[in-house]
């Protein structure tokens, strides 16, 4: 008893912190987010609240709970409020498969840095991705508004859509690595065997689709302002609003932690063997959960670079994209995949399909693209 | 807390949020509840160890079969269509198919005695991913195959069903 007690409060303990990383790195997303904006146009940004306006995050949480909480007549009360809720909650749930470090010793107790380690660890993260759309639906639907209901059967056909291609370029790397569970994702890439190496068109289809179904731009459809208003939260106000806003900076945090865990190394990092030589286990390990959390923040910082560098697609586009682009490339890669499984040349035939891709997209181009035009 | 208790709990959620399928007035609410029973299915997966089940059932059903049934029924204007509230004669020839369809279940259940799994030689691992596959691909692989080809016949009719054919355009 004693045993479960002491595991039951270190894991107790390793979810808060994971809970209140996630919860910061959110909050001054929005902060950096708004710097970067402003460094990208030549402005400064914030810089009011404290210095260099570090303090922004506060106030903006002040100014939302301040705000009236408006619930508009003839809309669905429950439904209304179910739905940020319902954000959150996806949002959140995602990262308890996300193995953030090796084991780690605290007197006699020896404990994972890992939610729960399941065996069907990148199932799950798929399975709270694939719900992560009721939060919307039910939103915007429960608005009674023409304009959220509009931005909420995008949101769901958007992310249908491309959680097909997601799904396919995931198989390629379970095929590699012959587990579902992340640990031993992360495990088989340890020593600088990133995945990335062996996987690249795999990973810039995972980023694609992680972009779509983060909602952010170029694929912010749902919550396109010149056509839609606001998109599925244009009814909500004060903190119910704050949560959806939130929720779309953790689903960043959290994607960025997945294709980190995924493509690069997970908590792997240059140098691990000398700093547990130097150090002992426990600091390699911190360390090692410091560089998966900075890895994140660089996919973070991706996701905020693409959202001011690219404009917007349009509907018809997205939707082509991701069936007519993503889905056969991401079958193409499956199979280029299986043929270096087999033949036991990974690196060699992963680069070797992008070649082909592209002087595949080469030809096409020459061949077919002119004609229409002249 | 003894599993046999999480069982019963679990068990009366499904069967009252199925209910309330059934008997909840807004379509939409009926979806949701449709759901909820769907997550309460998968915890009865997680309760036979079986995972791979649990999440499979999750991503297809609750993530993209529900999610399109939502998508069809928020298209619907509802306060048009509401469907017509059925006579008291319609009502009672319903529960009365229905009552009988239970007798017939109940009187099959009774009569075959199930047998309930041996608790020593039990494999636990059984629902796990890779013993399914392996029996999936081994043992039962003709099935398998056969189904596959049954799913992809209903897509080739959806695609055929879907396609714009030549000439003007009727919707």
């Amino acid at each position: 008893m004693n045993l479960f007690d002491s595991v039951f409060i270190a894991k107790a303990s390793f979810i808060g912190v994971i809970f209140l990383i996630t919860l910061g790195v959110a909050a001054y997303s929005t902060y950096f987010e708004r710097k970067i904006a402003a460094f990208m146009q030549d402005r400064i940004g914030p810089d009011r609240a404290g210095p260099f306006g570090i303090l922004q995050p506060l106030a903006d949480a002040v100014k939302m709970f301040m705000k009236e909480d408006f619930i508009p007549a003839n809309s669905n009360k429950w439904l209304f409020i179910m739905g940020p809720c319902l954000s959150m909650l996806t949002a959140l749930m995602t990262s308890a498969v996300v193995p953030f470090g090796d084991t780690i010793t605290i007197g006699d107790v020896t404990f994972d840095l890992q939610g729960i380690d399941v065996n069907i660890g990148i199932l799950w993260v798929f399975g709270i991705v694939s719900l992560g759309v009721y939060g919307i639906l039910i939103g915007g639907w429960a608005s009674n508004n023409k304009y959220s209901l509009l931005g909420a059967i995008r949101a769901a056909s958007q992310n249908i859509s491309y959680e097909l291609a997601m799904g396919l370029s995931i198989i390629a790397i379970l095929m590699m690595t012959g587990s579902l569970s992340t640990k031993a994702i992360v495990e088989a890439q340890q020593n600088g065997h990133w995945n990335i190496l062996y996987q690249p068109m795999g990973f810039i289809i995972f980023l694609i689709c992680a972009f779509a179904e983060c909602n952010r731009t170029p694929f912010d459809l749902p919550e396109c302002e010149t056509e839609l208003i606001g998109g599925y939260h244009t009814e909500y106000s004060s903190m119910k609003l704050g949560f959806y806003l939130f929720a779309e900076y953790i689903n960043m945090f959290i994607s960025g932690a997945v294709m980190a865990t995924l493509y690069f190394g997970g908590y792997d990092y240059p140098g691990i063997d000398f700093v547990t030589a130097q150090l002992g286990a426990t600091a390699a390990t911190l360390i090692g959960a410091g560089a998966l959390i900075g890895k994140a923040l660089a996919f973070v910082f991706i996701f905020m670079w693409v959202r001011w560098t690219l404009p917007r697609f349009r509907y018809d586009q997205l939707m082509g994209l991701g069936w007519s682009g993503l889905i056969p490339l991401a079958m193409f890669n499956v199979v280029v995949t299986g043929l270096g499984v087999l033949l036991d040349q990974q690196i060699l035939i992963g680069i070797g399909g992008v070649v082909v891709f592209i002087a595949g997209i080469v030809v096409y181009d020459q061949l077919f693209v002119k004609k229409k035009l002249a | 807390m003894e599993i046999s208790n999480i069982w019963y709990f679990l068990s009366g959620l499904t069967l009252l949020s199925a209910l309330m399928v059934v008997l909840a007035k807004n379509p939409i609410h009926s979806v949701l509840y449709l759901v909820f029973t769907f997550f309460c299915i998968s915890g009865h997966y997680v309760l036979l160890n079986a995972q791979f089940l649990m999440a499979v059932n999750i991503i297809v059903y609750a993530g993209a079969i529900m999610v399109l049934f939502l998508f069809v029924i928020m298209m619907f204007d509802l306060r048009k269509n509401q469907p017509e509230s059925k006579s008291n004669l319609t009502k009672l020839a319903g529960s009365v198919v229905a009552g009988s369809l239970l007798v017939v279940l109940i009187a099959l259940v009774r009569q075959n005695n199930f047998q309930t799994p041996q608790v020593q030689g039990f494999v636990s691992q059984t629902g796990m991913v890779e013993n399914l596959g392996k029996v999936l691909y081994s043992e039962y692989l003709l099935p398998f195959e056969l189904v596959s080809i049954l799913f992809f016949v209903a897509m080739v009719g959806a695609v055929l069903l879907g396609k714009r054919e030549a000439g003007e355009r009727n919707f």
